[in-house]
């Protein structure tokens, strides 16, 4: 079967790249022009949240590939720890900024639920990533957090399959699944974003 | 550093510093971000022509 544009209207990849095209058309997802009311500092709270979220990955990324005594006993590796540490503050910061500055602008008005919602949970999913941080840090600090934690965490009825006193759990989540979270998370919320516009404001 | 940081105890309220004074420079952070004029913009010039 062909439609009249000669395109096969049986096949499930042409549907896919229709409503694509048609959802995401480049001068949205790559925009050189914003409404003006963009024009405000707090708009740039969202773009300082996502170019903290790259110094964090690429500091983890060296932090991972050289391990715990590199980071522990070299200035190099203090120096790249210290980066990963204070760009999640940043993050953590900005991220927060952006959230009061998105509550009172309503941001979820005109279909931009699904925005909002991916939001929360790449809050709460990051949350979780830098605790699991504080884990991995192979000090006094990580088996100091690990040991309070524990009855907290286990209180909650997930202790069996969270255990805070597995290192090796704590830091395959922290270097592996939850970064891929967070990312894939930042990315589909970047991707809401475009498809709807930024919210205009309240009138 | 190698101590653990003073706390403000009023009444319920139980906060470090430190976290005190991070939160007080994001609501300054915030404030300064609705007041101060975002460079290069003027308003209405640039809008996008968008529905």
């Amino acid at each position: 079967m062909s439609s009249a544009q000669g395109e096969p209207t049986g096949s499930w990849t042409a549907a896919a790249r229709r409503q694509l095209e048609r959802r995401l058309p480049w001068e949205n997802l790559l925009p050189d022009r914003q409404p003006f009311y963009v024009g405000s500092w707090v708009y740039v709270f969202g773009v300082v949240t996502i170019a903290a979220l790259i110094w964090v990955v690429l500091s983890g990324v060296v932090l991972a590939a050289f391990g715990p005594q590199w980071w522990h006993l070299s200035s190099a590796g203090r120096f790249v720890n210290s980066l990963h540490f204070w760009s999640v503050q940043v993050f953590f910061v900005f991220m927060v900024l952006h959230l009061w500055g998105q509550y009172f602008m309503a941001s979820w008005r005109q279909g931009r639920a699904p925005t909002w919602m991916i939001g929360v949970v790449t809050f709460a999913v990051s949350i979780v990533a830098a605790f699991t941080g504080y884990l991995s840090q192979q000090n006094f600090a990580a088996q100091y957090i690990a040991i309070n934690a524990k009855d907290a965490v286990n209180s909650t009825g997930v202790g069996g399959f969270f255990n805070v006193l597995n290192f090796g759990q704590m830091y395959g989540l922290h270097v592996m699944l939850l970064p891929i979270a967070v990312i894939a998370l930042v990315f589909l919320h970047i991707i809401q974003v475009r498809m709807r516009g930024v919210v205009p404001p309240i009138e | 550093m190698d101590q653990p940081a003073g706390y403000l105890h009023w009444g319920f309220i139980l906060i470090s510093w430190p976290n005190l004074l991070v939160i007080g420079l994001m609501v300054v952070l915030f404030g300064l971000a609705l007041v101060l004029p975002f460079p290069g913009h003027s308003s209405s010039v640039n809008e996008e022509k968008k529905p």
